[in-house]
């Protein structure tokens, strides 16, 4: 056969075919370039003109975009706004701990843990059941009201514990599914090694369950920065109080917008955060896998 | 069949696959390097050779799965190569067995051989599924049609997979070291299966690691190393005379 042996080439050219194939791969590319960009401009050009042309446009630009009305509320909001990142950085360290205990605890096989399993499993139903804002309300008014002894009566603090509780719900979960996609191999392949069961969990499963638990937690910890505005029900003046203070003596939205865009500027890099972190971590487990 | 693999350029037959000066880089790591192949109706080609060699990267090429950085690859006359061409419009007409079967753990049995028929190639549910259990109940498989595939034994994941890439009728079948990751015991129910699709006249290109099974049913046999067929000939004469000194040293190694 004549195309089993070929003399070995040092070096190597492309052939004809090969550079005709690279122009017309290059010339799909631009095709494929200009068609985005003309899709990108007439959609969104069309989308900015509709909006913009729209006989309600100029109300709604003194309603929500009013540049003096939001500088007038912005330092408020500002301030207000540093409540809120104050709850949510609290809070978050709260809902880890918690949120892995319960896990934990509805995943352990200990007969003696059995009632804390069962208190376990009846937290996460009720808490995650209960409304957010409901759990902030009945905290926030209701522990103040009862007057117990030696604990703080301040709303901040009752509306942070709800958010702790009904967070601590989720998170739970998603450690808990976390623990459960851990392989049983890897379990059994850590008793061989005559580890305990709590051994195993602490340094077998938790730690690979966290790692593909993380892109997810993330996410809820997005949903939580959000939910900080839940505070407002109980009278804290955080950012969403104050902008709603703001409108409703000046009759204008533009603080709503304002507090929004607060929000926003808190949760996009965290959201970047989560997208990487996820990329990152399918990268690992894929590599080299084709 | 061997006067096939000893005269292909006489064939009158028009060769299905072509493959002409096939290069395939990964950076600077150059994994086929000035590949030529030509496979007729009805020919078994073994590729065989040390891992690393190329053997399933050049499958992987044939499907279009991976792109080639030079040379020519034409099926049934056509270049498929070219990048107007559609793949999926190549693979509906290759089939393909990977090592690690790769069967759908969510479906079962009868959907992963139904899937492509009925979502590719336009069947309708009863056909699709009637063309299934007709090949799984041929190939010993009926008492597992419902089943999900994490329930079957490697083998007989490997032998769903065969249907699997049987149920459209493929034209050529790519198989890739599909008895490699089996018990031995379990390896000879999968080749029975690829030794009788030979029998029937399956166009088959398959790299292996059982140098027996290649001895017996290959129409041709092609030794690959560092990226390129080094050696190409009928079996006989690839195991019992090779010309090149490395299929000897390897042949050595590996009978």
């Amino acid at each position: 056969m004549s195309d089993a042996t070929r003399a070995p080439e040092g070096g190597w050219t492309p052939s004809a075919r090969e550079l005709e194939r690279r122009r017309v791969r290059r010339r799909q590319r631009t095709r494929s370039l200009l068609v985005a960009s003309t899709a990108v401009v007439v959609v969104l050009g069309g989308l900015a003109a509709v909006v913009l042309t729209s006989p309600g446009w100029p109300r709604f630009q003194e309603t929500f975009l009013d540049l003096d009305a939001a500088k007038e509320s912005f330092p408020a909001i500002r301030d207000g706004f540093w409540l809120n990142v104050k709850l949510f950085m609290i809070c978050e360290v709260f809902i880890l701990v918690l949120g892995l205990l319960v896990a934990l605890a509805r995943s352990s096989r200990t007969p003696l843990l059995t009632p804390l399993r069962l208190l376990a499993v009846v937290y996460v139903d009720l808490f995650r059941g209960v409304p957010t804002i409901l759990l902030v309300l009945m905290l926030g008014f209701g522990m103040p009201a009862l007057r117990l002894q030696g604990l703080p009566t301040s709303g901040f603090f009752w509306a942070g514990v709800a958010l702790v509780l009904s967070y601590g719900a989720y998170v739970g979960e998603v450690f808990r599914a976390g623990i459960d996609s851990v392989h049983p191999s890897q379990v059994a392949s850590a008793e061989a090694l005559a580890l305990s069961r709590a051994q195993t969990m602490r340094h077998v499963v938790v730690p690979q369950a966290v790692r593909r638990v993380a892109p997810p937690l993330l996410n809820d910890f997005i949903s939580l920065q959000k939910d900080t505005a839940l505070v407002s029900v109980v009278a804290v003046f955080e950012s969403v109080f104050a902008a709603r203070d703001y409108a409703a003596y000046n009759f204008n939205y533009t603080s709503y917008v304002v507090v929004s865009l607060f929000f926003i500027a808190l949760t996009i890099p965290l959201a970047r955060f989560t997208d990487w972190l996820g990329r990152r971590a399918l990268r690992r487990e894929r590599a080299g896998a084709r | 069949m061997t006067d096939l693999a000893k005269t292909p350029g006489q064939d009158p037959v028009a060769p299905l696959l072509e493959v002409e000066g096939v290069r395939k880089a990964y950076g600077d790591r150059v994994v086929l390097d000035d590949v030529w192949l030509t496979v007729q109706p009805h020919d078994v080609i073994c590729l065989i050779g040390s891992s690393g060699s190329g053997k399933s990267t050049l499958l992987r090429c044939l499907d279009l799965l991976e792109p080639i950085d030079d040379g020519v690859i034409r099926f049934r006359g056509r270049e498929i190569s070219d990048p107007l061409v559609d793949p999926r419009e190549v693979r509906r007409h290759i089939g393909m067995v990977f090592q690690a079967y790769n069967l759908f753990p969510h479906l079962s049995v009868l959907d992963n051989c139904t899937l492509a028929p009925r979502r590719v190639h336009g069947l309708g549910r009863a056909e699709a599924e009637d063309r299934a259990r007709d090949l799984l109940t041929t190939f010993g498989l009926e008492e597992h049609i419902d089943k999900h595939p994490d329930r079957l034994s490697g083998g007989q994941q490997q032998r769903v997979a065969l249907v699997r890439a049987l149920c459209t009728r493929p034209s050529l079948l790519l198989l890739d070291e599909i008895t490699a990751a089996l018990d031995p015991e379990l390896v000879g129910e999968v080749l029975t299966i690829v030794r009788r699709l030979a029998e029937e006249g399956t166009t088959m290109v398959l790299a292996t690691h059982e140098m027996g099974f290649a001895r017996e049913v290959a129409t041709a046999v092609c030794f690959l190393h560092q990226g390129r067929i080094l050696e190409r000939g009928t079996p006989e004469q690839i195991f019992t005379e090779p010309r090149e000194e490395r299929t000897r040293t390897f042949l050595r190694r590996v009978l």
